[in-house]
């Protein structure tokens, strides 16, 4: 049987990636005092999935690496070695080293084995020191607790092993089969299979189900993890007893021997007997050969929380969530998108129908709203994902970063549960983590110079979202030494940013971290002060239509607040008309609209025109001229009192577009341009609007960077005489 | 069939695309200036009635701006003004080609032409390699061509022919 598995590579990589995410959460975890017991177990089950995964797809460099960091995992889960700072240290650098392995795997590239060899060698000889409490598995039997005998720590025994073999009767359907099974474990070496069956009434018995178990006795030099390696698949969905056929044969002569089965991890049931430990009632039912077993294999491995384990699979009713390509759930918004113009179509035919006569239909029509309404929002809601995707990373960086600079900090995290679109969230990834490094490089002091300006010896570091109206806020907040303010000013005088004549208030200095070229940082170090940090940071928060700005207080820390739109693929439009043709403004950028007075415009030879806006003057930009768009009314002097300026802009720079009309404001569904044809500067993308006709969305900054460049290259003529 | 044939030149580019089985292969053809032109017909989407498009500011005047393809927005070249013949106005009679491109990426582009003629089955021993011909069109966009009912017919390289580089020089 060949089965092309390659197939399932994509879901182990993805599975892979989600357990590395959550032992290196755990092992954060394992850094704090009080941390749970389960916390080991967590990250034990998270790498013996990997493992478990990357030996089936012949993944055997992950696999092997996993290994070692597996048998590490399992002596400090059974109580045999101390969890230190220096071991979670060596293993969060292999959980660096397995991501980099997998997604090398994942791009069919080979991984360099001289990239493993620092963190290999500290693993082994971490293995190779003594377990500072221990007796080993070997004589477990005799011993007083640290009985546990694991899959992985596999003995071998000469003579063979005894293995009860008990299948779940839904086995079938996981689309395992027990004869192919039987038929690999025969290979290991001589075999000798008993069948019993379970077998109901004729009348009651379901075809699919299976009501056999074996009792196999193989002979052989095996060791047990390869023994179990053939029950890779099934172990979840049987019942599985391995024992040496020494032990088996021995038992009744130990019958004094009665373990302590107290181990750590099986606390919750410690009723079940352990599979090296002997009791009399488990030689009793084993003597007796009508054995039901007492232990099932996956019971005792992972007791309280199976469905973490990944590799255990879709069990029965265990699942919240489905995994979903991104490409069906954006076809499902076109979809809906196309559904709720059908409907305002529909709504504008309907709302010429006289409301007496068809009242039937204006009414149903008004429910088909409804529900459209709706149901766009649902659909818009399945690609909103929850911030903790982006605040997952930071315990991370704020470990390694603190260890780094010798500060202490300790990071609260709220809000984890605030949902953003997933666009908005893979963008806002890299401005956070930005502020963070920024917080603990600059904000947050040493201990020391805590300590002396008699704040406590650990810095905070305060991470939290929530939504406000159509936004969510993000702020990053630090209760370090707050912005220095005449460190800025002087900077900012250094570079020319500022002639420094002028008085400024905090807020404005604060604005000025802001600035490109702008970085205060003495010491240029790998962190942060390449001076492109905070001018980018707003750069890419602008792109997505956000703003952030700063707070701040010398001597108690600083508040970063960003303000972000929940989604990039709906937005609210105000629809223009210039030359004939619907262009949508995006109504965050819209400050004022304003009638058109010839003498509010100013010509500037070189410059352009000028508008003058109360006591400011704007510059104005005619869309026909920069989109060279074919301008020909029917009668120029009588449209010109009809023309509006739009004002847009933001807090840096205010323009006012000459347009014809306003039409109405809407929200839009926002379509990439590029999917057919290409990025078109001056636009963000296109919509389609009521009349199923397409309008493209004006991109405020871009076309700033449009109307630049014309005057750049070929300044206009005055079109209107300067007045003296 | 054919199949024992030596396989010339524009055959073996037909095959290269793995589009034919039985050495024959379905055609759209459509009028553009009085010539008449090929493209697969596996490679059509649809054939529709001119609408009216939203124009691209900036774009070369063969451009005739984007369409609303059922929530795709779709660009629509002009194929006359492409090919640099006379421009000739739109009318209802008017006809746009949908056609699926699988070049550098898969986009969907629409081509106004003339009108459609008729859908065509070419033995592929039956397509020349281009010789150096007066047309219009450049000949580099040309697959091959073919001889229906003592017409010339030329086949057209969509995916070149509308490829971004192609469309945007």
């Amino acid at each position: 049987m060949s089965v092309d598995i390659s197939q399932f590579h994509e879901i182990f990589f993805e599975e892979s990636i989600e357990g590395l995410d959550l032992m290196e959460k755990e092992l954060l975890n394992l850094n704090k005092d009080d941390y749970d017991v389960e916390t080991i177990n967590t990250i034990f089950r998270a790498a013996h999935s990997i493992k478990g995964g990357a030996g089936s797809f012949g993944f055997n460099q992950i696999s092997e690496f996993t290994h070692s960091v597996e048998t590490l995992l399992d002596q400090m889960r059974n109580n045999e070695r101390e969890i230190n700072s220096q071991a979670i240290s060596i293993l969060l650098q292999a959980v660096d080293k397995l991501r980099q392995m997998v997604s090398a795997a994942e791009q069919n590239e080979s991984f360099d084995e001289t990239e493993l060899v620092a963190v290999s060698e500290a693993l082994a000889q971490l293995l190779s020191d003594t377990p500072g409490k221990s007796t080993p598995p070997e004589q477990a039997t005799l011993s007083d607790g640290n009985v546990a005998e694991t899959p992985t720590t596999g003995s071998t025994h000469g003579s063979g092993w005894h293995i009860v073999f008990k299948p779940n009767k839904n086995l079938l359907f996981t689309g395992n089969d027990p004869l192919l099974i039987l038929k690999e474990l025969k290979q290991l070496g001589d075999m000798q299979l008993k069948l019993k069956d379970d077998l109901p009434p004729f009348s009651d018995m379901e075809p699919e189900e299976c009501y056999f178990h074996w009792e196999i006795t193989l002979k052989g030099t095996n060791d047990e993890s390869s023994i179990r390696e053939v029950f890779e698949w099934v172990e979840d969905d049987c019942e599985l007893i391995i024992k040496p056929l020494d032990e088996v044969e021995e038992k009744s002569f130990n019958e004094a021997v009665v373990a302590d089965i107290a181990t750590p991890e099986t606390t919750t049931n410690q009723s079940l007997a352990h599979p090296g430990a002997t009791t009399d009632h488990e030689v009793l039912e084993l003597d007796s050969a009508t054995a039901r077993p007492v232990v099932s294999e996956n019971k005792q491995r992972t007791p309280e929380t199976p469905n973490t384990d990944s590799k255990a699979g879709p069990k029965d009713g265990g699942m919240s969530s489905i995994r979903v390509g991104t490409d069906k759930v954006d076809n499902l918004i076109n979809l809906v998108g196309e559904l709720v113009i059908t409907q305002s179509m529909l709504g504008q035919l309907g709302s010429e129908l006289d409301g007496e006569i068809h009242q039937a239909i204006v009414d149903r029509l008004e429910q088909l709203e409804r529900n459209t309404r709706e149901l766009q929002e649902g659909i818009m809601r399945i690609r909103m994902m929850p911030i903790s995707f982006a605040f997952n990373r930071f315990p991370r960086l704020v470990h390694d970063l603190s260890q780094k600079t010798g500060k202490k900090v300790e990071l609260q995290l709220s809000g984890e549960q605030t949902e953003l679109d997933k666009t908005v969230m893979e963008k806002i990834g890299d401005p956070l983590v930005h502020l963070v490094r920024n917080s603990l490089d600059h904000g947050l002091e040493t201990p020391e110079v805590r300590l002396a300006a008699g704040k406590s010896e650990t810095g905070h570091l305060h991470l939290n979202a929530f939504h406000r109206g159509g936004s969510i806020i993000i702020k990053i907040t630090d209760d370090g030494a707050g912005l220095n303010e005449e460190k800025i000013l002087k900077k900012a005088i250094e570079k020319n940013l500022v002639s420094g004549n002028e008085t400024m208030l905090p807020e404005q200095i604060h604005e000025l971290i802001f600035l490109p070229g702008f970085s205060t940082a003495e010491q240029v170090s790998d962190i942060s002060g390449r001076g492109v940090g905070m001018d980018v940071v707003r750069k890419n928060v602008k792109s997505l239509g956000g703003e952030i700005e700063v707070k701040s207080q010398k001597g108690s820390g600083s508040t970063f607040t960003i303000k972000l739109p929940l989604t990039l693929a709906i937005m609210d439009g105000q629809i223009i008309k210039v030359a004939d043709q619907n262009f949508v403004i995006p109504l965050l950028s819209i400050i004022e609209s304003i009638e058109f007075k010839d003498e509010s415009i100013r010509s500037v030879v070189g410059k352009g025109e000028l508008l003058s806006l109360r006591d400011e003057y704007v510059p104005l930009i005619r869309l026909t001229d920069i989109f060279s768009l074919d301008q020909t009314p029917k009668n120029p002097d009588d449209t010109s009192e009809r023309n509006l300026i739009v004002v847009v802009g933001s807090d840096d720079y205010k323009v006012g577009l000459l347009v014809n009309e306003l039409l109405a404001q809407q929200q839009v569904v926002i379509k990439s341009l590029e999917t057919n044809y290409q990025k078109i500067e001056g636009f963000s993308g296109a919509t389609i609007l009521g009349d199923g006709t397409v309008a493209l969305i004006l991109d405020i900054p871009g076309m700033m960077t449009l109307f630049e460049k014309r005057m750049q290259a070929n300044p206009p003529q005055p079109k209107i005489a300067i007045e003296a | 069939m054919s199949n024992t044939q030596k396989i010339t030149p524009a055959e073996e580019s037909w095959q290269m695309d793995g589009v034919i089985s039985d050495g024959t292969e379905q055609f759209l053809t459509f009028e553009l200036n009085g010539e008449n032109y090929g493209v697969e017909i596996l490679r059509v989407q649809e054939i529709r009635g001119w609408d009216k498009t939203t124009p691209i500011p900036q774009s070369p005047p063969y451009l005739c701006g984007v369409l609303n393809l059922r929530g795709a927005i779709v660009p629509i070249v002009d194929l006359r003004l492409f090919f640099e013949m006379p421009f000739k106005s739109y009318s209802s009679t008017t006809v746009v080609i949908v056609l699926k491109l699988e070049g550098d990426a898969q986009r969907t582009v629409g081509v106004v032409v003339d009108a459609v003629s008729d859908a065509e089955d070419i033995a592929l021993k039956d397509i020349k390699a281009t010789p150096n011909l007066g047309s219009a069109v450049n000949t580099k966009y040309i697959k091959g061509i073919a001889n229906v009912d003592d017409e010339l017919l030329m086949l057209l390289d969509i995916d070149k022919l509308l490829s971004l580089e192609s469309i945007l020089s």
